[in-house]
């Protein structure tokens, strides 16, 4: 049986039909066609696919769409405003933290959460922070660097 | 991977969640964090036509002090635990095995009553539960129960609940003075499950001996247990290092241990008494602390 969920997107409502099984993942990849939220494992291993709801980093492969009925969900579309990248996109631009990309809008996404938590994170604390969102190709390095950077413009704009 | 079609509930009580529960029987069960439930219907290892997700039932996420212990809802999230202030003063080694269990995304989802539900082998919460002898307390069968913990865990995956029974509160008993914790383990890589993982909690005399020691093991076996040997060697003798080896040797007494790709059976041994010393020893130290 279908169900009907009203949740709050990037800031733009939206009520729509689902089947229960549908995985959020797929709501917004397929439904919304907000395809920047990427699949990596599907085995909620990898973190390419965190989004935030509610304000917590979430693996989206590993919730349904209808536990979402009434949630606030933030995807990596919904970083940038007016044109202007968020400072952690910024940060990941200057300091290199991305080489083919596929990793980043979880990255970013789970980054957001972790620096709102805690704005000046040691570098063991970013990793710690990141350590459900694996990247096959950067070695990490810059994107830590890009995280500390993030910070730093965070707290600047605080 | 897309799980098998299946009928999704949002009750608003727990009356109405075991009622269901009671309705559809062998086809429900109950949606908490989803961090493990969700794989298993997506790899299909789990079949629910029934997911009846305790989402809504209002109440069931709390933090508060219970005769001078915790009362804990079942739906409390490990970030929840982490971040409690309560929990750290009642004992620190809960914040400090959840900092180690998965990443910040399943711990903003996974709760305490899932983790005991499921009873992984693997998983890191039932080691503490039984070297704190808490209670879990459930409803939905003939009567509501409070089960001991080293009573609750049966085998893998496996506990003493019955079918329509539901983990509504997770209660930990006070701590005697002069009581220090620690869980020590060794995770596996990628996952950060335990494969073995050892939590002490120890109280010292004003002797300076070992008064009471309780000694929880996970990852080893099959279901996480009290190694009730270990503990009995270890009350009454002095807090030393040949002390804590020579307890932490009989830790693994009575244990199957597992054989899996992350470790054999000897392994699992060695590093139980590696880890049960460690923690022991920690725990020591930190009555001083
Ligand atoms: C990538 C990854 C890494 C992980 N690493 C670790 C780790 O290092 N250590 C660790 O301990 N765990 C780990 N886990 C497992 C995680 O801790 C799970 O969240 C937890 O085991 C289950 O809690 P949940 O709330 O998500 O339960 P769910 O997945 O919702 O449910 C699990 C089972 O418990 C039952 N259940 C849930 N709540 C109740 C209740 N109140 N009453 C009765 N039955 C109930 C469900 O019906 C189901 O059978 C990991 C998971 C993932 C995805
Ligand atoms: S796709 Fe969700 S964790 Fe990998
Ligand atoms: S940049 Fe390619 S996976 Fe991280």
């Amino acid at each position: 049986m279908a169900h009907t969920i009203t949740l709050t997107v990037n800031g733009t409502g939206y009520t729509r039909e689902v089947e229960p099984r549908l995985l959020l993942v797929h709501f917004l990849r397929e439904v919304l066609e907000l395809t920047g939220t990427h699949i990596g494992c599907d085995t909620s291993q990898c973190g390419a696919c965190t989004v935030t709801m509610d304000g917590l980093a979430i693996k989206s492969c590993t919730a349904f769409a209808v536990q979402a009925d009434g949630a606030t969900i933030v995807t990596i579309e919904g970083m940038a405003k007016d044109g202007k990248l968020h400072p952690i996109q910024e940060a990941f631009h200057e300091e290199h933290g991305l080489q083919c990309g596929y990793c980043t809008p979880g990255m970013i996404m789970t980054l957001s959460q972790v620096l709102e938590r805690n704005p000046d994170p040691t570098d063991e604390e970013i990793r710690h922070g990141i350590a459900g969102n694996i990247c096959r190709c950067t070695g990490y390095e810059n994107i830590v660097r890009s995280a500390r950077d993030a910070a730093r413009r965070l707290r600047e704009e605080a | 991977m897309i799980p098998a079609a299946f009928e999704y509930h949002a009750p608003a009580t727990l009356k109405e969640a075991t009622a269901l529960m009671r309705r559809f029987g062998d086809d429900a069960k109950v949606l908490a964090g989803g961090q493990s439930l969700i794989p298993m219907m997506k790899l299909r290892l789990a079949d629910v036509p029934h997911l009846i997700d305790l989402r809504r039932v209002s109440g069931l996420a709390y933090i508060k002090e219970q005769d001078g212990g915790l009362a804990i809802g079942a739906m409390t999230t490990y970030h929840e635990l982490e971040a409690s202030s309560l929990v750290r003063r009642y004992a620190p080694f809960i914040v400090e095995a959840i900092d180690l269990i998965a990443d910040v995304q399943v711990r903003n989802k996974g709760t305490i009553g899932g983790s005991a539900a499921h009873a992984d082998p693997a998983a890191d919460l039932p080691a503490l539960l039984v070297a704190l002898e808490a209670r879990i307390n459930t409803t939905g069968g003939a009567r509501a129960r409070h089960i001991a913990a080293d009573r609750f865990f049966v085998d893998a995956y496996t506990t003493a609940m019955g079918p329509s029974e539901v983990i509504s509160e997770i209660t930990l008993p006070a701590l005697p003075l002069r009581t220090g914790t620690s869980y020590r383990k060794f995770a596996n890589k990628a996952s950060h499950f335990a494969v073995v993982g050892a939590a002490a909690v120890v109280t010292l005399g004003a002797d300076g001996l070992c008064e009471r020691v309780r000694l929880g093991i996970t990852g080893a076996g099959p279901k996480a247990a009290r190694s009730k040997r270990a503990e009995r060697y270890l009350e009454g003798k002095a807090p030393t290092q040949e002390n804590f080896q020579t307890a932490a040797r009989k830790a693994g007494h009575g244990i199957e241990f597992l054989e899996d790709i992350h470790g054999s059976a000897e392994y699992r041994r060695h590093l139980t008494s590696v880890f049960a010393a460690r923690a022991l020893a920690e725990a020591v130290q930190r009555v001083a602390d």
